[in-house]
Order: structure tokens, then C-alpha cells, then sequence
């Protein structure tokens, strides 16, 4: 079954790229030759800059969409729903009915004592992962049939989009860290992809880019981090390194001479690569830009399932950490931090997705506060109920966006709930979630993550605990501006308003279907999440609790536990006086404040400082090396010095023509035929 | 076992298809076309009659295999002819690749075309006997032969600076191997014979070890390249036609890594542990000096020409980290970059042959217009970075993984090659292949063609293939290679032992 859950997306994949490769040869048959015909180049030059021009406003290119467009929505989609509905019953199977599985497949890399093989593993960890991307893939899936009805790309689109459900259910039922790491890679490969569909558009490249390389900088520190355990254990299997962990205490790596606690410093390393794909403080700077994708894509990968790796990974090594207290003191520190830095950006942004892209950054930011603190299920309670109500904002914002022409800009909307109601009931659900009103699903798994930072004995759990609680408030103002700004008052572009129309049902279904999730995914699911004997029963062996958090968060003070809810009505209240109530006030906020105005609304600067620290210095050494170092130092003092010599020697002797290439190699021939001669005499005779 | 001498014919074949070439005269389209038929099919027989190789290659054996002996040259020089599991793989790669470049240059090399196939036929022969050969003058031979043709097809029939890079080619290539000279000749007075199996198994005097190794290294070092005598590299990449590009990416710059795998780490362990250090940080600078210098190119066959030497860097760390899986990844690695470095090559001749032109800035939006090509670009951009299942990241793996047991820093530095190579090749794609297309000159560009499609589909399949299930080449290199990694343990342990007794 496991093997049906994981390959059927893989074949769903290779079927509609096939569909989409053919289709596009088809339209552009082969030829070696360019045609050079005058006329021809003015023509077509001319229609493409038209072309060009035209494709500004929206992304629709004039063009029939590819034979077996359906074809491949059908099948992928098809083969999703299947997926989704085998996962919920392997919840079932593997995390109540304790039906552990694991499928060898068949060997990767092998050489000496460095054994890897493709395994599949389904512990209830795994399942609930399962659960979540085969879910909320599927729905994206039915989602993108309407979303995407106007781009003649779509069996393109669909190939990505199932291509990268496959990478992700690599990395979920991942049995060894390099399998992990493909899986890893392979989501970053599809996010890439994705990010880059619109590839006529230069912003979706850079930001395609920009996303791979910024994963790539935390993949470093994984890849490290999977060589030291290597080197340590010797193994890369998760059981067998589990095993070994223990005895690993007190041990030292020498780096650069000096000497840092060895599982300490394995745990940072691969935290680093978490920090990447779940777009961490210092990392994050890639995940606003990749809103340049599809809005689909931006629900399934960079809301719901793919930037949720980093904290998936951090609980499938839960045995590493919790052996390593200094690197989960960072983890928490990280996430405290990220869970407010990115809500302050939130607060002042303007596009649609990229204020629901800084909420995610931030709720990661509570995820990794949980793992800090060393409950892993509460942390995953809190991935599995945001993947709903998460995805829910994203494919909401998505109705909208498609309702108003592909306008992103909260500030041209207004008024929409009386166009798009059925849009701004599910977008309100969403938002309920997400602030944590009682009980909706986010209510449950963030109060549980703050009770959780209370309790921790982490060295940053004071720290976490305050942002954590001042964030929730932030996020309750973001939150309601974006639906304040967005369904109420007076609409500020009245041309797209009256444009403005409800979805089609293949996608007022799936947010449906999510805003149900958004409120079910909570309270039924608490005992197994977070209650110590829930946890015990459920995740069993398959996540390493710290051994007193879940008692400690049941101590909490009961009126300090309704301190989020009241910090969440303290938002809402602020957000309705600024865009309801006076709306006056922000501007006059932001006039006063311009410094601090600036600072939010440019993102903290970190796209220019790490343009100024990083790529601009990169580029300028490149360019240093490669002129002066290559060019002047190496050949300037080596050949071009000597054969500059050469040449004024046999300018004189032979004509520089081609002949005198012979005359080298025959120059080559005697001088092995003397070698030869040499040899025979000197030896034989 | 063996009833015919199976290694003679592969590595003799293509010359006698060199012959056949050579008795078909003039120049009109039927001899041109006769001419590039019998090359086809020589290079495809080759491929075929090495195949039998891998069929009766026992990978349990670390020894030399086919092994074919007779006397030759004096008393001391003979024929001697095997492979093992380290050479295998490198022949079969060989005759694998080169109807591959025979079908590159269909169409594109028009004129001479019965000495340019000649010239690729003889280079043929010359690499599968590097790979094969037993005796060090033997090697020589060979090894420094292949030069000769090699200058010719990038001095005959390549680019507007020729001239400049084959000198550069020749001058750097040369150098290296007069002091290879030297010290064969040094080996040979030592032990009296110039036997490859032989010396493996003799000890050298520590001082020879040192000076043989430095000899051997200068020629190894420039072919690799390894930084800092790479610059030959890109030039020679340039200015030589597609087909010569893709031989030299694929197959001539793994001889300096078989090479050191051959002789510097059996021969000279303690001279190779010694110097390990210095391999190390040439290693490394190579790595990240030549990224970087990849991510400022305006020439797509310079920008691919500098990740080789990227590439190669890691191939070095790992063989002079001495350890299984280094020295295993090292193999993996040279194999792996022959496919991917060879069809990356290719890619860029497809559209040099439609455009003339191999500036980056010149392309733009071929996505457009060429999907398959896109599609075919991409996955090799993608085995280029190391990404995991394709071939590109299998290796890079293994030789880190064995060399941070070795050296830990050496490792720190040369992981951050996993950043830079996806910063150049990502946006090398991104500049050729993907946004609008606005330039009118590509306007009419067309896609692949049925006979490019035949060249690149094979190599995409094998790097996909040997990404997911790469145990075919692993477990034929598996046993020669722990038999050299135990050797080497085995000479560097023994020397300490010593040391410490004293």
C-alpha cells in the first residue's frame, strides 16, 4: 500500500510530463536549420513584442492549451485522491492500529561500510505526514483544474505538482538521512520548478533561483551534518543511528582546532538545513519571493507542506537532539525569534500573498519553539492543523486574486465579501484558525506551542515564551487587516470590482473542504497531540519526547494560559480601529513612525544586506580571479609568457599557418621515437 | 578463461576503422558520408566487443583481468594488456561515448571530414590503451599519443583562436609529461622493470617516492586540471569543435585521475600521504576559485569548461583521502562527470551549430521554442549541481563523505562547492534557456532534431539511472579499489609502526 501512496504521484508525474512533452514538440517541431528569410525575422520579431506587451497585465498566452491537458489533470488528480484516501486509513492502520511498516526497495549507495538503500518507513510520524501532503496536495490538484483553466501549460503544471508530492513522500517515509536528503532536494527541485512556471516572467526566475540557492546554503549544513554522522556512527540509518546516539555523549570533533561537543555540533549542522527549506530567520529571505509561483503552488509547498520539512526533520531526529541541549537551545531560539521577525514584516505588507507567506514564516518560527522545547508532537500538531488552515488562506487569497483579474494589491480591493461571499466566509474561517480563536484548530496547537515554551527548561524558553505570545498578538492584527482591508470598505478599483466573480466549483470545493479541516483538525486530535498519554499511545517510538514537557505544559497557570487568547483579541480589536473603525490611523501611524515604517516594509533590509555581504562580493571575486588571477597571474607568468617566447622563435622559422601544428606533433613523434631508441639500445645492448 | 585477446581488439579496432577511412578517398558528399559511416559503425562494433568485457568481468577479483603479455621492446618492455575494476569502467565509458561524438560531428564538421574521423578513430585507440595498458612505457605511449590527435582536431578544426589554444594545450601537456619521463625512467632503474602489476607490489625508497610522485604529478596535475595549471582547460574547450570538447571533458581529463589512482597512491602511498595537504587545499581552492570564476562567464562552453575543473577537484580530495569511499567516489565521480560534462557539451554544440555563436548573452527564451531540448538541458544543469538521483550527486557524496573522516576543514570547504555550482549552472539555464523570447535572431529557431534526440536521450537515461541505482558501477570498481585503499592503509600504518618503534 505504501509503495501504491508513494509512486502513484511519480507515475501521475512521468504520464503528464509525457502528455506535456509531446504536446510542446509538437507545437515546436525539430530542425537544425535556421531559417533566413528577412521577412520571416521582421514578422516574427514583431508578433512576439506584441506578444510580450500584451502578456503584462495577466499570465494568459494566447494559445490552445496542449492536447491532453485533461488528460493529465484527470489522471494526476485521479491518482492524488486515491493517495489522500490510502494515507488516511494508513493513519489509522500505522498510528492505532500500531501496523508499523518498512519496504525495502532495493540498494543505492554501497561501498565498504557506507550502506544505503532505498527504504520505505511508515511510523505514526510518517503517517501523519502522509496525512497532511496527500491531503492537501489532492485538493490543490482539483484546486488548479480551475485555477489554472486560462494556461495552455497545464500538463506542465500538473507534472510539477505531482513530481513534487512524490519528492515529498520520499522525504516523509524516508528510512536513512540520504534518502531524506533526496527527498529534500528533490521538493526543491519541483519548488524551483514551480516557483519558475511563468518562466517568460524575469521576477519568477530570480525568484526560482534565489529560492534553490538559499535551500542549497541550509543543504550545506545538512549534507555536513549527514558526513559527521557518518563519521560518528558509521551508518546513516535511522534506527542504527538512534542505537549509537547514546554513547555518543561527550564526544568531541576537532574543527579548525577547536574542540565543540560532537552531537552538538551534528545537531546545529543539520538544523541548518532546516533553517533553509522551513525558511528560518537568516534564511528566510527566499520564501516572499517565491510567491512568484503559481498561488496553488504557493498553498501546497510554501505554506502546507515543503517549508514544513525542516520541522518534519527535526522531529524525525528527535533522539540526536535530545541528547544535544545546547543545539535545541538554538532550534528555540531560532524559532522564537523568526515567529516574531517575520509577524512584524506582516504587519505592514500590502501584497495578499506575501503577508500570508511572512504568517507562515512565522508560524514555522512557533513549530521550532516546540521542538526547541522538546515536544515534537505538539509541534506537529501544530504542522498538521496549519497545513489546513494555512493552504485554506493561500487557495482563499487565490479565489480572490483569480476574482479580481489577478490583482494582489490589498490596497486596490475592498468590499469584496458582498461580490465573493462564499471566498470570504472559507478566508474568514481561515483566519479564525490561524489567530487561535477557541475552537478553531489553530486555537488548540498554538496554545498548546506558548503553554509548551512556558513550560521547557530550554535557556531560551523565557525568551520564546514572549515572543511567542506578543506574536500571536501581531498575527491576529495581520491577519484581520488583510480580511479588513480585503472584503470591507469601500472597494478602491472599481473597474475590477465589478469585474469581480465567485470561483468555479473545482475550486470553491477543495477550500471548502479545507475550511472544514480548519475548524475539524483540532479538538479531535488533541488527546494524541499533545495529552502524555495520547503521545505515548499514538507516536509511540517514533518521536523521543522530552520526558517531563507535557506534564509541565498541563501545570500551567490557568489565567497565564488565556493570555494568547486575550493577546489575539487585543489584534482583532487594533486591526478593526485602524481599517474599520478610524482609517485614518495607520497612515498617520506610519507618518510618525516613517523610520520604523520603512524598516518593517523593507523586510528588516536583509535583501540588501545580503546583496551587499554576499552576492555583490561573490560576483566581484569571480570576476577578480578570473581576469586578474587566470588571466594576468597564471598565463601572464606561465604560458602566455613562455609561448609568447615560443612564438617569437618560430615566427621566424615556420609560417603560422596550420602547417606548423604538424610540426609539432612530429616535434611529439620524434621525441617518443627517441625514447624509444634509447630504451632499446641502452637497455638491450 | 579468455580464448581471443578481447582488450587488443577493443583497443585496436577503431584504428583499423581508421584504415577503412583512409582507403575512401576524395571529398564529394558520397565519400563524406561513406566516411562517417564506417566511423559510426567502427565506434558502435568497439562498444559492442567492450560489452563482452563487462560480461565476463568478474568484480569479486581484484586483480588484473584479460590479462594479454608478450614480449615487445628489448628485454625489459612488453606488451602487457589488463584491466581491473578501476580501469573498466573508464574503457567501457570510452568506447560508450564516442559514436555519441562521431553523431556530433555529422553535420557540423564539413570539411576533412575523412581526417577528422581518422584523428577520432586513433584517439580512440589511444585512450582505451591508457586505460588499459600495463607497462609504463606502454602507458606512456599511449597517454602521450593521445595528444597528438587531440591538438590536431582542436588546431584543424576549431574555433578563430586555434592556434593560441592548442600551443596553450600542447605547452602546458607537455611539460607535465617530460618529467613523467623522467621518473619512469627513475622507476626503472630502481626496480629493474617497468612492469605496472610488478611495481604496485614493490617498494620504492621514501626519497624516490617523493620525487617519482612530484614527476607524476606535474603531468596528472595538468591534465586534471587541477588548479593552478587549469587555464589551458578553458580555452582548449572553446576553440575545439563539439565532438572534441565532449572527448576532452568526458574521457581525456579522467586520465590524470586514473593516473593517480594507477600510480601515485600504489606506487608512492607514503609520497602520497605526504602530500595529501597540498592535494587537499589545491583541491579545495579549485572547487570554490574556478565557481566562482564560472559564475562571471560570458561563454557557455567556458562557464562548463570551469565546473569541470570544479568537478575535478573533488574527484582529487577523494582519491588522496585514501579512504573506500573516497577513492570509490573519486571512480563514480570522473565516470559520472564523463556523461554528464560530455552531454552538457553537447547541449551547448546543438544550439553553436544553430546560432554560431556560444555567447550566453546571444540566447535567451529557447524554452519557447525548444521544450525537449529544455527538458534535456535541464536534467543535465540538474546532474551538474549534484543533485540527488542524478549521477552528479552520487559522486560528490562519496568523495566528501570519505574525505571528512581525513580532513575535516578540506571537507567544510569544499561542501560549499554545492552553493556555488547551483548559483553558476542555475543561472546559466536561466539565461539561455528560460524567459521571453525577444531576440529575433532565435525566432525561427527549431528543436532537436531526430539524430540529436538519438544523442542525448542515452545519456539522459544512464545519468538518471546511475543517480538512482548507481551499484552497477560501484560494485565492478568495488574490490580493486578496497584492495588499493587496504595497500595504501596497509604502507602508511606500517611506516608509523616503524616510526614509533624507533
Amino acid at each position: 500500500m505504501i509503495q501504491a501512496i508513494v509512486f502513484l504521484p511519480l507515475i501521475g508525474a512521468i504520464i503528464a510530463g509525457a502528455i506535456s512533452i509531446v504536446g510542446a514538440h509538437a507545437r515546436n517541431p525539430g530542425g537544425d536549420e535556421v531559417e533566413h528569410h528577412d521577412d520571416a525575422h521582421g514578422v516574427d520579431a514583431h508578433a512576439a513584442a506584441a506578444h510580450d506587451d500584451h502578456g503584462h497585465d495577466d499570465h494568459h498566452v494566447v494559445e490552445p492549451p496542449a492536447a491532453g491537458s485533461r488528460a493529465a489533470e484527470v489522471i494526476t488528480t485521479g491518482f492524488l485522491l486515491v493517495g489522500a484516501a490510502l494515507s488516511w486509513f494508513m493513519l489509522y492502520d500505522v498510528g492505532f492500529a500500531h501496523h508499523d511498516v518498512r519496504v525495502a526497495l532495493f540498494p543505492w549507495i554501497t561501498s565498504g561500510n557506507l550502506q544505503v538503500s532505498w527504504t520505505l518507513r511508515v511510523d505514526a510520524l510518517t503517517a501523519v505526514m502522509l496525512v497532511v501532503v496527500n491531503t492537501v496536495s489532492s485538493l490543490v490538484h482539483l484546486y488548479s483544474i480551475g485555477y489554472m483553466d486560462e494556461d495552455p501549460y497545464r500538463p506542465r503544471f500538473f507534472g510539477y505538482l505531482s513530481l513534487f508530492t512524490f519528492a515529498m513522500l520520499m522525504l516523509v517515509t524516508a528510512d536513512n538521512l540520504v534518502q531524506l536528503f533526496f527527498g529534500w532536494e528533490g521538493v526543491g527541485l519541483a519548488s524551483y520548478l514551480l516557483i519558475g512556471f511563468w518562466y517568460h516572467k524575469p521576477s519568477a526566475n530570480a525568484a526560482a533561483i534565489k529560492a534553490f540557492i538559499v535551500n542549497r546554503v541550509g543543504d550545506f549544513g545538512f549534507a555536513l551534518g549527514i558526513f559527521a554522522v557518518f563519521m560518528l556512527i558509521g551508518s546513516t540509518d535511522f534506527e542504527t543511528i538512534f542505537g549509537a546516539a547514546p554513547g555518543l555523549a561527550g564526544k568531541t570533533i576537532d574543527l579548525f582546532g577547536w574542540h565543540p561537543d560532537a552531537l552538538t555540533l551534528t545537531c546545529l549542522l543539520l538544523f541548518m538545513g532546516a533553517m533553509g527549506k522551513s525558511a528560518q530567520f537568516l534564511l528566510h529571505t527566499w520564501l516572499p519571493d517565491a510567491m512568484e509561483g503559481p498561488t496553488p503552488v504557493s498553498a501546497l509547498i510554501h505554506a502546507a507542506t515543503m517549508v514544513t520539512a525542516g520541522v518534519f526533520m527535526v522531529a524525525r531526529l528527535s533522539p540526536l537532539f535530545e541528547l544535544a541541549p545546547d543545539a535545541q537551545a538554538f532550534v528555540m531560539f531560532i524559532g522564537g525569534t523568526t515567529a516574531f521577525f517575520a509577524a512584524t514584516i506582516g504587519l505592514v505588507q500590502n501584497d495578499i500573498k506575501r503577508i500570508v507567506a511572512y504568517s507562515t514564516c512565522s508560524q514555522l518560527g512557533y513549530m521550532f519553539v516546540a521542538m526547541g522545547a522538546g515536544a515534537y508532537s505538539v509541534g506537529m500538531f501544530h504542522l498538521f492543523t496549519h497545513a489546513f488552515f494555512k493552504a485554506l488562506l493561500f487557495l482563499g487569497s487565490g479565489s480572490v486574486i483569480y476574482a479580481m483579474h489577478h490583482e494582489q494589491d490589498i490596497r486596490n480591493m475592498g468590499g469584496l465579501w458582498r461580490k465573493i461571499p462564499y471566498t470570504f466566509a472559507v478566508m474568514s474561517i481561515g483566519t479564525l484558525a490561524l489567530t487561535g480563536f477557541p475552537l478553531f484548530a489553530g486555537y488548540f496547537s498554538k496554545d498548546a506551542i506558548i503553554e509548551s515554551a512556558y513550560a521547557s527548561h530550554n535557556t531560551f524558553a523565557t525568551y520564546a515564551y514572549i515572543l511567542t505570545v506578543v506574536a500571536a498578538g501581531l498575527t491576529s492584527f495581520y491577519s484581520w487587516r488583510l480580511i479588513f482591508k480585503t472584503f470591507f470598505g469601500e472597494p478602491h478599483d472599481q473597474e475590477h470590482y465589478e469585474a469581480a466573480h465567485e470561483s468555479p466549483l473545482t475550486m470553491l470545493i477543495p477550500i471548502g473542504v479545507l475550511a472544514v479541516g480548519s475548524i475539524l483538525a483540532g479538538f479531535p486530535f488533541k488527546e494524541i497531540f499533545t495529552s502524555p498519554h495520547g503521545v505515548e499511545e499514538f507516536f509511540r517510538a517514533s518521536v523521543k519526547m522530552n520526558p517531563h514537557i507535557l506534564e509541565g505544559m498541563e501545570q500551567m497557570p490557568h489565567l497565564l494560559g488565556l493570555l494568547p487568547t486575550l493577546m489575539m483579541i487585543v489584534g482583532f480589536a487594533i486591526a478593526w480601529l485602524f481599517y474599520i473603525r478610524r482609517p485614518y490611523l495607520p497612515v498617520e501611524l506610519a507618518n510618525q513612525q516613517p523610520l520604523l515604517y520603512k524598516f518593517l516594509l523593507n523586510k528588516w533590509y536583509f535583501d540588501e544586506l545580503y546583496d551587499v555581504i554576499f552576492v555583490r562580493p561573490a560576483k566581484w571575486i569571480g570576476r577578480f580571479l578570473w581576469k586578474v588571477g587566470d588571466g594576468m597571474i597564471i598565463d601572464g607568468l606561465g604560458p602566455d609568457g613562455v609561448s609568447a617566447r615560443v612564438l617569437d622563435v618560430t615566427r621566424n622559422a615556420v609560417k603560422l599557418q596550420t602547417g606548423y601544428l604538424y610540426h609539432y606533433a612530429f616535434a611529439m613523434l620524434i621525441g617518443v621515437a627517441g625514447f624509444i631508441t634509447w630504451f632499446m639500445f641502452g637497455v638491450g645492448g | 578463461m579468455t580464448t581471443w585477446p578481447i582488450l587488443s581488439v577493443v583497443t585496436f579496432l577503431p584504428t583499423v576503422g581508421a584504415l577503412l577511412v583512409y582507403l575512401v578517398r576524395g571529398e564529394d558528399q558520397a565519400a563524406q558520408r561513406n566516411v562517417r559511416w564506417i566511423a559510426l559503425w567502427t565506434t558502435l562494433v568497439t562498444f559492442a566487443v567492450s560489452l563482452i568485457l563487462v560480461a565476463r568481468f568478474d568484480p569479486s577479483q581484484a586483480d588484473f583481468q584479460f590479462v594479454e603479455k608478450a614480449p615487445w621492446l628489448a628485454n625489459a618492455i612488453t606488451y602487457h594488456m589488463g584491466v581491473d575494476g578501476i580501469s573498466l569502467p573508464f574503457v567501457i565509458l570510452t568506447t560508450a561515448l564516442m559514436p555519441f561524438c562521431i553523431l556530433a560531428s555529422w553535420k557540423s564538421v564539413k570539411v576533412r571530414v575523412g581526417e577528422y574521423m581518422m584523428a577520432f578513430l586513433i584517439l580512440e585507440t589511444l585512450m582505451v590503451g591508457t586505460f588499459s595498458s600495463l607497462d609504463l612505457v606502454l602507458f606512456y605511449l599511449f597517454f602521450e599519443g593521445g595528444l597528438i590527435p587531440m591538438f590536431l582536431i582542436i588546431g584543424i578544426w576549431g574555433g578563430p583562436r586555434r592556434v593560441y589554444a592548442s600551443f596553450k594545450f600542447f605547452l602546458y601537456t607537455f611539460l607535465g609529461s617530460v618529467l613523467m619521463l623522467l621518473a619512469i625512467m627513475a622507476l626503472y632503474w630502481n626496480a629493474g622493470t617497468t612492469d605496472i602489476p610488478t611495481l604496485m607490489h614493490s617498494a620504492v625508497p621514501r626519497s624516490l617516492q617523493i620525487w617519482a610522485w612530484l614527476a607524476f604529478f606535474a603531468s596528472f596535475a595538468v591534465k586534471m586540471p587541477m588548479w593552478p595549471v587549469h587555464t589551458w582547460l578553458p580555452d582548449a574547450h572553446v576553440e575545439a569543435p563539439t565532438a572534441g570538447s565532449v572527448i576532452l571533458a568526458a574521457i581525456l581529463l579522467k586520465m590524470g585521475g586514473y593516473g593517480f589512482l594507477r600510480f601515485s597512491l600504489p606506487m608512492f602511498p607514503l609520497a602520497s600521504q605526504y602530500f595529501a595537504p597540498l592535494i587537499f587545499s589545491l583541491s579545495v581552492i579549485a572547487i570554490i576559485y574556478t565557481s566562482l570564476v564560472a559564475l562571471m562567464q560570458e561563454d557557455m562552453k567556458k562557464l562548463i569548461a570551469y565546473s569541470s575543473v570544479g568537478h575535478m577537484g573533488f574527484v582529487t580530495m577523494g582519491i588522496f583521502a585514501g579512504t573506500t569511499q573516497g577513492v570509490a567516489g573519486g571512480v563514480f565521480q570522473m565516470i559520472s562527470h564523463g556523461i554528464v560534462s560530455g552531454a552538457l557539451f553537447l547541449c551547448v554544440g546543438i544550439v553553436y551549430d544553430r546560432m554560431h555563436t556560444r555567447e550566453i548573452a546571444a540566447y535567451g527564451g529557447l524554452v519557447n521554442r525548444m521544450p525537449l531540448y529544455a527538458l534535456v538541458f535541464l536534467v543535465f544543469t540538474m546532474a551538474n549541481v549534484g543533485l540527488p538521483g542524478t549521477s552528479g550527486f552520487v559522486g560528490e557524496f562519496m568523495t566528501l563523505i570519505g574525505t571528512f573522516k581525513v580532513s575535516l576543514p578540506t571537507t567544510v570547504f569544499a561542501t560549499t562547492g554545492v552553493i556555488l555550482s547551483a548559483a553558476y549552472a542555475l543561472w546559466l539555464y536561466r539565461k539561455v534557456v528560460f524567459g521571453a523570447l525577444v531576440k529575433p535572431s532565435l525566432a525561427t529557431i527549431k528543436d532537436l532534431t531526430w539524430r540529436e534526440s538519438v544523442t542525448l536521450v542515452p545519456l539522459v537515461v544512464l545519468t538518471i539511472f546511475f543517480g538512482v541505482y548507481p551499484k552497477p558501477i560501484l560494485d565492478v570498481s568495488a574490490a580493486s579499489v578496497q584492495q588499493l585503499v587496504d595497500n595504501y592503509n596497509t604502507a602508511v600504518t606500517a611506516v608509523k609502526a616503524a616510526a614509533l618503534m624507533q
